[in-house]
């Protein structure tokens, strides 16, 4: 076996266990506080009557909506979220009250004495049916369980229809997932001397839990410090519920001026915090009698839960990439985010894509077949191209459209034309049933239009010549510091050890938007490369005011000039910079390439670049017990450019993995508008012997609108197994499933 | 009564004998590598090692491992500032993501090549079929292991 040693500035710390999560830190002085839910889904909060359990021992205090200085509801698009249930409950998860205690044990047990009285309310439990014009609303304030809504109008649907030869007509449904990060939400809270309240939090946007606890607090954001320590997970899941967490726990604390942390049960973690979007999807697929695609309607319906979150943003998403990576002249697509009573929906890896991929794949398979083409065909005929237009009306003409190259990777290696004459298709006289798939997509980088989109970075040289870098951007687990690290290493020809990345802190940099939309090593990775482009500057110009030269470059350490002889060491040159009165100190902006988006017409530039990638997996079922074995993975996804291959691959892996269990396992079951699924033992997650062993292969097109050539990996890996799995089921099974997770009935 | 902990031996009263042996580790020794991720025994984040067999530590009172020895993650270092072989593996093979398995990843990997210095991959992903790893996918981790075994080998190898 040969590695590329990974390079992680965290790593010694995590494996020998000396990382220092928010659980493991303890404050002087610390207290503990729980969060106190009712049996309600839906109903009017009448009273709740706090003195027994202020009688408990150790407790200190209990706080309840009417404690709270500053605004009781927030959220990140509507600020529908009560952070403490004031009149109403929404749902289940929702909390009325907070125990503090001197022990978190004392404070569990005493929670139990809380009472109150409610009076419930029918709930909306069903996303399709709260449409329905009769439906109770479960915000009347928003006057519709429309949360939101999303179109496209492309072509023309009469012409679309007339010239298609076949029709597919379909419904897809995908479950409720749970983002399952090993560590569960936990927050210290410590009220600072100098007025400033100082946050701790497995929370993966600090910049979003800030303006969470400011609101509630009613402070303004400098009066708020959120600090990074190690997180055990985030996965899109540590943005509202881990903020809202930390917005507790620094209520407790400004009320009783001392340190409070709450560290929540996995029990109430899978209760409260938000989950993957539950989706319908009609689709309806004209084509030619050769295979060419005419048209797309589609009607997605996504279950938003109880509140808001970001569903504006991941439905999105899904309406821009309903018809997957294909050419559609004419689309006609409706999107619609719900309220229901059920627990709110919110971000999660794919964030919109896992779900239209799904169906859209599925229905590439089922139309190859009808139109008697290969799956393999079908695709080359229909897939974006350079220069093609998206639905959306994009051209694809400012990067390299690598789909073809990523496609044509991943079935050459998997061998996929000769397996393919293999698959059972249900064939009765097979003892096990073999099947091949793979599935395609396109994703859009960063935000796009779903939001203001820039960052920054901060390269601050010490006189000795070692370096603090800092960016906007968080490290969830994925790597991100060590890719900054790397980046700024490559631009300043020094080694990675030199530069440490300091811990970050929203009084520090400036707020660079959330770590989210694979947008960490695009947007961050720019930053640190201007970053490093002004520091240079201001070396050279040292330099040159010494008479070293005009030009410089800088590798292996020391500063060359125009004629490649060495001018001076690294630390020589910071020497000389402070020595002449200059800082060897840079802040460096990277703000994305301008992209558009007209909600009528849904028309624009959506993203300002593409990830494209194709998947393909290998399986056997059993025609006995219906049970499915997963014999061999193979990846492909163009990510512009590696900055730190292994742990590249380990994006490749941990989406294809969790993506798996989102085909196969994952359910997180919600009856009557209560979570079900209560911890792990009743929530199916993949262990390492259900996965097979997995190839990934690594495309690189240096992307020319990203100053670091790098574009992102975390959620393109997270969108195609899915459907991959479907497709080789069906060449398994002969049987298509249209359903999440899929059940093989024998 | 004693249990002993990294080679270190603690007294223990008999009111502690209830106590779960994670609760203890992480809050009276402050050996915080110890994890709780779902405190029912079903994730192994809070492995540890009990006489070099893998066990979750929250499944676990103090009553149960009186008179035993428990290696946590904090013990396996050879010296102090040194790594395991197993450790400086799983950071060479790219096993680490957000680290909260990975103590009891590197525990759990630290019984089976007690037992089997050679194991095969399918061998590797039994011994680990009870930490939950929700970042990796288990590749590099399975990739660490047999990496770590390879080493620890060669090790002897020369040695003898």
């Amino acid at each position: 076996m040969n590695y590329r040693p990974a390079f992680r500035n965290d790593a010694i710390a995590k494996v020998c266990g000396k990382a220092t999560y928010t659980d493991d830190i303890k404050v002087f002085g610390m207290v503990h506080a729980v969060p106190v839910y009712t049996d309600a889904v839906s109903a009017k909060l009448l009273s709740i009557d706090v003195l027994e359990c202020l009688r408990e021992p150790d407790v200190l205090a209990v706080f309840t909506s009417k404690d709270i200085p500053g605004a009781i509801r927030f959220g990140q698009i509507i600020r529908d979220y009560p952070i403490l249930a004031d009149d109403v409950i929404f749902s289940n998860g929702d909390v009325i009250a907070l125990v503090v205690a001197s022990t978190r044990e004392a404070a569990i047990k005493a929670a139990e004495k809380i009472k109150y009285e409610v009076e419930h309310i029918t709930p909306v439990l069903d996303a399709e049916a709260a449409l329905d014009n009769g439906s109770p609303l479960v915000h009347p304030d928003h006057g519709s369980n429309i949360c939101n809504e999303h179109r496209i109008r492309t072509g023309d649907m009469e012409k679309g229809e007339a010239g298609s030869h076949f029709i597919l007509e379909e419904v897809f449904t995908t479950q409720r997932i749970e983002h399952a990060y090993l560590e569960p939400e936990v927050a210290i809270a410590i009220p600072r001397s100098d007025g400033v309240m100082e946050i701790y939090g497995s929370m993966q946007h600090p910049f979003s839990t800030r303006r969470f606890v400011a609101n509630l607090l009613g402070s303004p954001l400098a009066d708020v410090e959120v600090k990074t320590v190690p997180m055990g997970g985030g996965f899109g899941g540590k943005d509202d519920t881990a903020a809202i967490v930390c917005a507790r726990a620094a209520l407790c604390a400004k009320l009783l001026n001392r340190p409070v942390k709450i560290r929540y049960e996995r029990e109430w973690s899978l209760r409260e915090s938000y989950k993957r979007h539950p989706y319908k999807m009609y689709y309806r697929m004209g084509l030619s009698k050769n295979g060419l695609i005419h048209f797309v309607k589609a009607k997605l319906i996504a279950d938003g839960g109880a509140y808001c979150s970001v569903t504006p943003w991941v439905t999105w998403r899904s309406t821009v990439q309903c018809c997957g990576a294909y050419r559609v002249p004419n689309v006609h697509c409706d999107t619609y985010g719900v309220y229901t009573n059920n627990v709110f929906s919110g971000a999660m890896r794919g964030f919109g894509s896992p779900q239209v991929n799904f169906a859209i794949e599925q229905l590439m398979d089922m139309a190859a077949q009808k139109c008697g083409i290969t799956e393999r065909e079908i695709r080359y005929l229909n897939m974006l191209r350079q220069n093609s237009s998206t639905i959306t009306g994009q051209v694809l003409d400012q990067h390299r459209v690598s789909l073809r190259e990523a496609m044509d990777a991943v079935l050459n290696k998997i061998g996929y034309e000769e397996k393919r004459k293999q698959c059972s298709m249900g064939n009765p006289d097979h003892e096990s049933w073999y099947g091949i798939g793979f599935a395609i997509s396109y994703r859009g980088m960063s935000l796009g239009a779903e939001g203001v989109d820039f960052n920054s970075a901060i390269i601050s040289v010490q006189p000795d010549g070692s370096v603090l870098l800092e960016t906007g951007i968080h490290e969830n687990g994925q790597g991100s510091e060590s890719a900054m690290i790397l980046i700024a290493a490559e631009e300043l020809g020094i080694p990675a050890e030199r530069i440490r990345y300091r811990q970050p802190s929203t009084s520090n940099i400036p707020d660079g938007g959330t770590t989210v939309a694979s947008r960490g090593t695009i947007m961050g990775g720019g930053a640190v490369v201007d970053a490093a482009s002004i520091l240079k500057e201001k070396i050279n110009a040292v330099l040159k005011e010494a008479g070293h030269g005009n030009t410089f470059r800088y590798r292996r350490g020391k500063i060359y000039d125009a004629q490649d002889c060495v001018v001076m060491n690294w630390d020589e040159a910071i020497k000389l910079c402070y020595n002449t009165q200059c800082y060897p100190y840079a802040f460096g902006v990277f703000k994305a390439p301008q992209v558009s988006w007209d909600e009528h017409s849904g028309q624009g530039n959506a993203y300002f670049t593409w990830v494209y990638a194709c998947q393909a997996v290998e399986l056997s079922v059993d025609p006995k017990t219906g049970a499915v074995k997963l014999l061999n993975m193979v990846a492909a996804h163009d990510l512009g450019k590696a900055i730190n291959p292994p742990m590249a691959e380990g994006q490749f892996y941990g989406g294809m993995a969790m993506a798996t269990g989102y085909a196969l396992y994952e359910d997180c079951r919600v009856e009557e508008g209560k979570v079900i699924t209560s911890n792990f033992h009743n929530y199916r997650l993949v262990r390492a012997t259900d996965m097979p062993e997995m190839k990934a292969i690594l495309l690189e097109n240096a992307d020319p609108n990203s100053p670091s050539s790098a574009k992102g990996i975390g959620e393109p890996t997270n969108e195609l197994m899915a459907p991959a799995i479907a497709n080789a089921i069906y060449n398994a099974t002969g049987k298509r499933h249209f359903d999440l997770p899929i059940r093989i009935k024998v | 009564m004693k249990i002993i902990v990294n080679m270190r031996v603690h007294e223990i009263s008999e009111s502690m004998l209830d106590t779960k042996l994670s609760f203890w580790l992480r809050e009276e020794l402050d050996l915080c590598g110890t994890k709780i991720g779902c405190d029912i025994g079903v994730c192994g984040s809070c492995t540890v090692l009990v006489n070099s067999k893998a066990l979750r530590s929250c499944k676990l009172k103090l009553r149960d491992v009186v008179d035993k020895e428990i290696l946590t993650i904090e013990g396996i270092s050879p010296e102090p500032d040194a790594l395991h072989p197993i450790q400086t593996a799983f950071i060479d093979a790219g096993a680490i993501q957000c680290g909260f398995c990975t103590p009891g990843m590197v525990l759990s990997a630290y019984a089976l090549l007690l037992e089997n210095p050679d194991p095969n991959r399918d061998q590797v992903r039994k011994a680990i079929k009870g930490n939950l790893c929700r970042c990796t996918g288990y590749q590099q981790i399975v990739d660490a292991v047999i990496l770590a075994a390879k080493r620890i080998r060669s090790n002897k190898d020369k040695e003898v």
